[in-house]
Parts: C-alpha cells; structure tokens; sequence
C-alpha cells in the first residue's frame, strides 16, 4: 500500500527508482547529503552569493531526526543568519523549506531553525517559518513569492 | 476496541484541502482550499460520494475554513484573501450573496452561533469579529475583539448558547459572550495551558467541557505522548463523546474517555490509531452529525477521506 502512495507523489521526479520502498535512502547520510545539495545552491535575497557561500547553510546543521510513527523521515535545518538583526532571516527560511518541499524525491517532515543564539528574535522567527498556515498565506503574496522563486531558481 | 475503516478515498488534483464541513443533516460535506473553490460532495445514486457542485468566483486567494450553518440554507467561506463570504441557494443555484471584509489580513476561520443569528470569523490581525445577521443577505459587524496578542487560528460557537471560542498562535484559547448588561461583546476568560499555537478546539456534546489541540503536540491538556508532530484539528463528536485528532505526523487518533472518569478532570484513552491516515499531513478530521462515527478528514495532496468507525 505504501509503495503506491511513494509511487503517486513522485512520478514526475528522477529519483522515482530509489523511493519505491520506505526506507528510500541508502542510510542518513544520503538523506543528509539530498537535503544538503538542494538548500546550499540558494541564492541570498540580497547578495550575490549562495547560502552556501555565505555559511547561512552547512552541512552539520542538517539533522536527520526520529522519524514519524507512520516511518517518514524528518529532517531539522538549522541556519545562520549573516548578523544577529538580519532582516531577512524569514525570507531565507522560507526559501529553504519551498525548494525542500518541491524538490525532496521522497516526502519528509520539515522542521527550520535558526542557530541558537544567532539571531535577536529567533523564537518569534522559528515559530513562523514552521507554521505552514503562515507559509501558505505567504505564498500567495506576489511581492514574496516572485522574491522566493528568485532565490531558489536552479541556474544550469 | 473500535477501529477507523476506511469508506472512500476521493481525490481531485486540487493541492492541499484546508477544511471540511458536514451539512447539518449529514447527507452533504463541502471541502475548500488552496484551489480557491468550495466542493459539494453528496452521495450518487450507487451511494458513492461524489463531487456534486463546485463553488468559483467567491474568493482570490486560499479558503481556509467552510462552515455550514445550523438551518443548513447558508454556507460560510473563510479566505486568506481577508474577506468571508455567505453562499446559498435561494436562486437555485448556489451564489455567493454577501461578502463580510473588514479583516486587515488572511481570515483564518468562520462560525456560526446555534440560532444562526451570529457569525464569529478571526485573522492574522488578531482580532474576533462577531457579526449579527441582520436582513437578508445583511451582516453586521456587532463587536470587534482584539484580546489576543498574536494570529486567531480558529473561531467556534458553544452548541447551545451564544459563548464563544477562540484558539491563537499567542498560545491560548479565549472565551467572549455579550455583556447582558450592556450587549457588548466581552472576554470571559482565557485558557492558557499550551506552550505554542493553539491550531483547533472543540466542545463536546452539550458544551460542557472543550478539547483543544496545539503545536506543543499535546490534546485536551491531558493527552501527552501520543503525537509525534503538530495537531492541526480536534473534533469531538457529539454522538459518540469520542475525540479525534487531525496530525502533522500523518495520522488520524480517536480518543475514548475512561469509564468512571470524573467529568470535571476527565481521563481519555487511545481507542485506535490510523498511522499513514493520509500521506502528508491531516488538515481537519469532522465527525457526521448525524451518522454516528462516520468522520471525514483531508490533507495537503488534494485527498478527502471518509472513514467509519467499527467496534
């Protein structure tokens, strides 16, 4: 039963071969490493730079924690913001959980923060970029979204 | 022990479902949203559910919340485009005949009072508006609450009496009546027992006790341990007595209170879990008025389902 619903949700994916059984990855490290790949490319909202380059995103501050009693992995992301006020912390953590939801091979459980003690309002921060109401509203404003595409296009 | 069978799957590629809402005579579910419409899902002549009506032109944005009202006659959509909309069918068609705004932001939910003479909606911009239906297809706005600190989640009416209750991402759950000095609109108390958002609450039958459900993935303050992500819905049903939770860990739970428990300090046990209920996270879980222990529930791929409880 379980196959069919990995089967439904990934049709359309490259990666379709590897997800046909729950334990879809080879072990954590994989896991790690897909999460890794596809966050680290996004672009900052105001630099030039990746988050990747700029050391917003590393690969430690990916977690792959116990997984859900109907056995879907869940993955923790912490980032960095550049400066403690940075005001752009939302947007960044934004990004990373759109592209990580329209891009993960197989479906996971997302949880974002920000790298204790990295920011002046990280509770307040951490609270709304996983609230996926929050999110959703946030994506149906243009101005946001047309800022969240820009970041988390893939040039190739 | 009672276990959920699953009665239907019905799915249209319409990304997430937000809400379901049962027609008070059972016979009709209405879904809404992020395709910006409103379903009507009623049985075929071969007693399948199916997709009867679907409701355009109401609203720009996501519907987050449908509510029918207790007549049945009118139909209340909740959007993030800041407005909430009355449909009905006195055309014979159902139309959109009046669109309450007023809300700076994303209206989070909608309700009705018993007599249907209320309307309560909330929003990201904090506040509770009670609305009193005044001539046809007119609503006014009778009292705006601004007692929460943070984003209303969700607004619902006591079953029998015009008390309402409201759940926030400020972590509490306030209760407003009007002041029968006075008629104003008042805050009665606050429930501040949950440590993050409080996404959904439900009273039971007769409106004695009310259940809520929260980020901090605790139930009814009493029920810790059982889920593994965020609850987004709690229904109790008014038939059954029984609790099921809607969870961001894809499961259904139905929760029973314990024979000999003491009203006032209830004790509820795990009756059956549904793990992979759905295969992203649970939205809403509805329970039949009227058909005792048939619930519906919904999530973020597009999929509806209809479950019934055997003992």
């Amino acid at each position: 039963m379980f196959l069919s619903f990995f089967r439904k949700k990934s049709v359309d994916k490259e990666n379709v071969g590897r997800c046909d059984v729950n334990n879809d990855f080879k072990d954590v490290i994989e896991l790690r490493d897909t999460v890794y790949d596809l966050i680290r490319t996004i672009k900052d909202p105001e630099k030039p730079n990746t988050l990747e380059e700029l050391n917003v995103v590393y690969e430690d501050g990916i977690k792959v924690k116990e997984r859900t009693s109907g056995k879907i992995n869940v993955i923790r992301v912490e980032f960095n913001p550049t400066v403690p006020h940075c005001s752009l912390a939302t947007l960044i953590g934004l990004c990373i959980r759109i592209k990580l939801e329209r891009n993960m091979p197989c479906p996971i459980k997302l949880d974002i923060f920000i790298k204790a003690g990295a920011h002046t309002t990280e509770h307040e921060i951490n609270k709304q970029i996983n609230d996926k109401e929050r999110i959703a509203a946030a994506m149906e404003n243009p101005n946001l979204k047309e800022m969240v595409e820009n970041c988390i296009l893939e040039e190739d | 022990m009672g276990k959920l069978e699953l009665v239907q799957t019905l799915k249209k590629d319409i990304g997430r479902v937000w809400n379901l809402s049962w027609h008070p005579k059972g016979e009709v579910l209405a879904s809404c949203g992020e395709d910006k419409v409103i379903r009507i899902w009623a049985k075929d002549l071969t007693g399948k559910w199916t997709n009867k009506v679907v409701l355009t032109d109401g609203h720009k944005r996501t519907i987050r919340q449908v509510a029918w009202s207790p007549c049945g006659n009118y139909l209340a959509s909740a959007s993030f485009d800041a407005t909430t909309c009355i449909w009905d069918k006195k055309s014979g068609e159902f139309e959109c005949n009046a669109t309450l705004e007023g809300h700076e932001n994303e209206v989070k939910s909608v309700a009705w009072s018993k007599s249907g003479q209320l309307l309560a909606t909330c929003s990201r911009d904090k506040s509770v508006w009670v609305w009193e239906v005044a001539d046809e297809d007119e609503y006014d706005c009778a009292a705006v609450l601004n007692a929460h600190s943070q984003d209303v989640k969700k607004v619902i009416f006591h079953p029998e009496r015009d008390l309402l209750a409201s759940a926030s991402y400020d972590n509490t759950v306030k209760l407003f009546r009007d002041d029968p000095s006075d008629g104003d609109w008042v805050c009665c108390g606050t429930l501040s027992g949950h440590e993050s958002t409080v996404w959904g609450i439900s009273f039971d039958g007769n409106g004695k006790r009310l259940a809520s459900c929260s980020d901090d993935q605790t139930c009814v303050c009493t029920l810790a341990g059982y889920h593994g992500r965020t609850i987004y819905d709690i229904s109790w049903c008014p038939n059954t007595g029984l609790i099921a939770t809607a969870c961001g860990d894809d499961a259904i739970r139905m929760f029973k209170e314990d024979e000999g428990s003491d009203p006032n300090s209830p004790s509820f046990s795990l009756l059956c879990a549904v793990d992979r209920a759905h295969n992203q996270d649970v939205n809403c879980v509805a329970w039949n008025p009227v058909v005792s222990g048939l619930l519906a529930s919904c999530t973020d791929d597009g999929e509806i389902k209809i479950w019934t409880l055997k003992e």
